[in-house]
């Protein structure tokens, strides 16, 4: 064809101009907006927990100096003689979680071994959604539990050299229970890093002769050890943020202690029990949940970015 | 090959692989405790994690009855029940599936199918999915308390504001799901579609979006099955009222949830109301479990259609 071909050519190309300029199509850009301003309503989300906790814990550290609050000194905000030292609550938090993490981790991960390693491809069928549906039941139900099961168990068994049983409330039974409800977080991302470990280390390893055991040991757990690490970090800000657990089973008594056998207040059960008491805005009340709060979310923020890391660089290492 | 030099063989292979391929015996019995250990971890866990369950039945089996939906809370022994919970937990759930689901679905959308990743601001907003995902439940709370029970939204004490702040906390496992659905649709239906002419968002809303459905519907039921069950955040923004009335609607009346019923008699310490609580825990475990079996029916139905 020909390309000067007269007028009938000509408007034939104008055509094609035509259809091929694209039209403004305004509805698009406006879906397209709307998209958008959803991903954003997820930003604003952090935004706003970090403003509606900053504005009161502001107020609050006017109030009260920093030196007060970070210190040993007893913590009774609500008593009409206010104490602040927030190292009372914070160490009912570190306690159930200590003891969460020293029953959670080893039954997370040997259950996360036994599924990449043990198991058969039926029984890991089975297991892993099973867990996975476990890892959705409700924590009051953990909370009731540890109060109805857990403590009347360790009251049963308590080896009397070890001195008095821990009473309806104590640090250990919400520990315990906590340290249950981790096994499905745990075991489901430990096993995710188990399984990122390249099949040729395994194999290499088993056609040097080396026993499953030794597989596991010396190969699969080093590989996959930032990933393990993640899951326990992630671990350990979950039972730090759990509430309902602890305020049924832990008691709602401040104590600076480590011991699993006494009743303690944690920091999340100290927002619960006073913000839903009757309390008026502005009071220094009110502005002490927010600092708590902020305490709060700080720890396990740092904890969640290292988490998150920790999983990154496996993930690098063997994509 | 010969019987007789078939035998001469397999018994060098038996002798070499005693000499050779065995490990020593000291292996082998560490090999074994260590999986004996192993083993018992996870049947630990696992056990505990059904105790649970057992304890749950066993103690709450006697109070499951009709009376459990048609009572009303009470502090008298015998006589409570769970409506106006029950009730509420419809309204908080009802509310919260009308502002997750646009809210999740268009935000995964936006992510998967329109931003460029390479920018910072993309990529900032998955990180902050992702430290959304682990913020604790009560951290939740104390947003809707400053920010939608008070604050600039100033709801008051209403199940939408309960509504509100569970679709906040359940918002980046919505769009972790639906982001993982949009991923799994093979890139050749998206490509036909732009091929032909469609634009970026026909592609999305005609093709698409139809065939992630099942995934995203899975992942919406799997967050519903989590903000069902969740207690803390609710105390913050008012369902700890004793309720022995139902709410009269999403923007007015006193609410209270099933789970901060259960929470509100197990820690009365009279039988009759940890009884009352163990039977609350079955319902919600039995609604949980219709929720997840829902999700792996609709999973597996549709995994291999693509």
């Amino acid at each position: 064809v020909s390309r000067g071909a007269g007028p009938v050519a000509g408007s034939a190309r104008e055509r094609a101009r035509e259809l091929a300029r694209p039209r403004r199509r305004y509805g698009e850009k406006a879906v397209i907006g709307l998209l958008a301003l959803c991903a954003l309503v997820s930003v604003l989300t952090t935004i706003g927990i970090v403003a509606s906790l900053l504005g009161p814990a502001v107020e609050f550290f006017r109030e009260i100096p920093f030196r007060e609050f970070f210190s040993f000194s007893e913590w009774s905000p609500t008593f009409a003689d206010p104490e602040f030292g927030v190292f009372e609550i914070v160490a009912g938090s570190l306690n159930v979680t200590l003891w969460a993490i020293l029953f959670g981790a080893p039954m997370g991960l040997g259950a996360a071994i036994f599924l990449a390693e043990y198991a058969s491809d039926r029984t890991r069928r089975i297991v892993k959604p099973a867990l996975e549906v476990l890892a959705g039941v409700p924590t009051v139900a953990f909370g009731f539990f540890a109060l109805t099961f857990i403590t009347p168990l360790i009251q049963d068994v308590w080896p009397a050299f070890l001195g008095d049983p821990p009473g309806i409330f104590s640090a250990g039974a919400a520990g315990v229970a906590l340290g249950l409800m981790l096994v499905p977080i745990i075991s489901s991302l430990s096993d995710d890093a188990l399984r990122a470990v390249p099949s040729g280390l395994r194999e290499g390893a088993y056609a040097m002769g080396a026993t499953r055991m030794q597989v596991v040991t010396r190969v699969m757990i080093p590989a996959a050890l930032s990933g393990i690490v993640a899951s326990f970090v992630l671990g350990v800000s979950r039972a730090i943020g759990e509430t309902m657990v602890v305020l049924i089973a832990a008691g709602n008594t401040p104590n600076l202690t480590l011991s699993p056998t006494e009743s303690i207040q944690t920091m999340t059960a100290f927002i619960a029990t006073t913000a839903t008491g009757d309390i008026g805005v502005g009071t220094l009340t009110y502005k002490t949940i927010f600092a708590v709060g902020a305490l709060l979310f700080c720890m396990t923020l740092a904890m969640n970015m290292l988490s998150i890391r920790l999983v990154r660089r496996y993930r690098e290492i063997y994509e | 090959v010969s019987a007789s030099a078939q035998r001469v063989v397999g018994a060098a292979g038996a002798r070499t692989r005693e000499h050779i391929g065995r490990p020593p015996a000291r292996d082998r019995l560490a090999g074994q405790a260590f999986r004996a250990v192993v083993v018992f971890m996870a049947l630990l866990g696992v056990a505990g994690l059904v105790a649970l369950i057992v304890q749950s039945v066993v103690k709450g089996q006697a109070t499951i009855g009709p009376e459990l939906f048609t009572n009303q809370p009470s502090s008298r022994a015998g006589e409570g029940g769970y409506q106006s919970a029950i009730y509420g937990t419809v309204l908080v759930m009802a509310g919260v599936v009308v502002t997750v689901v646009p809210l999740g679905v268009g935000a995964a959308v936006w992510l998967e199918e329109f931003a460029d990743r390479t920018r910072w601001w993309n990529r900032l907003v998955e990180l902050n999915i992702q430290n959304l995902a682990a913020v604790p439940s009560i951290v939740f709370g104390i947003l809707g308390l400053g920010f939608i029970v008070r604050g600039p939204l100033n709801l008051g004490t209403v199940a939408f504001a309960g509504s509100l702040t569970l679709s906040l906390l359940v918002l980046p496992t919505v769009i972790l799901a639906a982001r993982e659905a949009l991923r799994a649709v093979p890139a050749g239906i998206r490509e036909g579609a732009l091929a032909l002419g469609a634009t970026r968002w026909q592609a999305v809303r005609h093709q698409v979006l139809p065939t992630a459905l099942p995934g995203i519907i899975t992942g919406v039921i799997l967050a519903l099955a989590r903000a069902i069950g969740e207690t803390a955040p609710l105390l913050l923004v008012g369902a700890t009222v004793f309720v022995t009335f139902n709410p009269d609607g999403p923007f007015e009346g006193a609410y209270t949830a099933l789970p901060v019923q259960i929470f509100n008699y197990a820690q009365r310490p009279q039988e009759e109301f940890r009884m009352l609580a163990a039977a609350g825990i079955i319902v919600l475990l039995l609604v949980l479990l219709a929720f997840n079996s829902l999700a792996i029916w609709l999973r597996n139905r549709y995994s291999n259609r693509l």
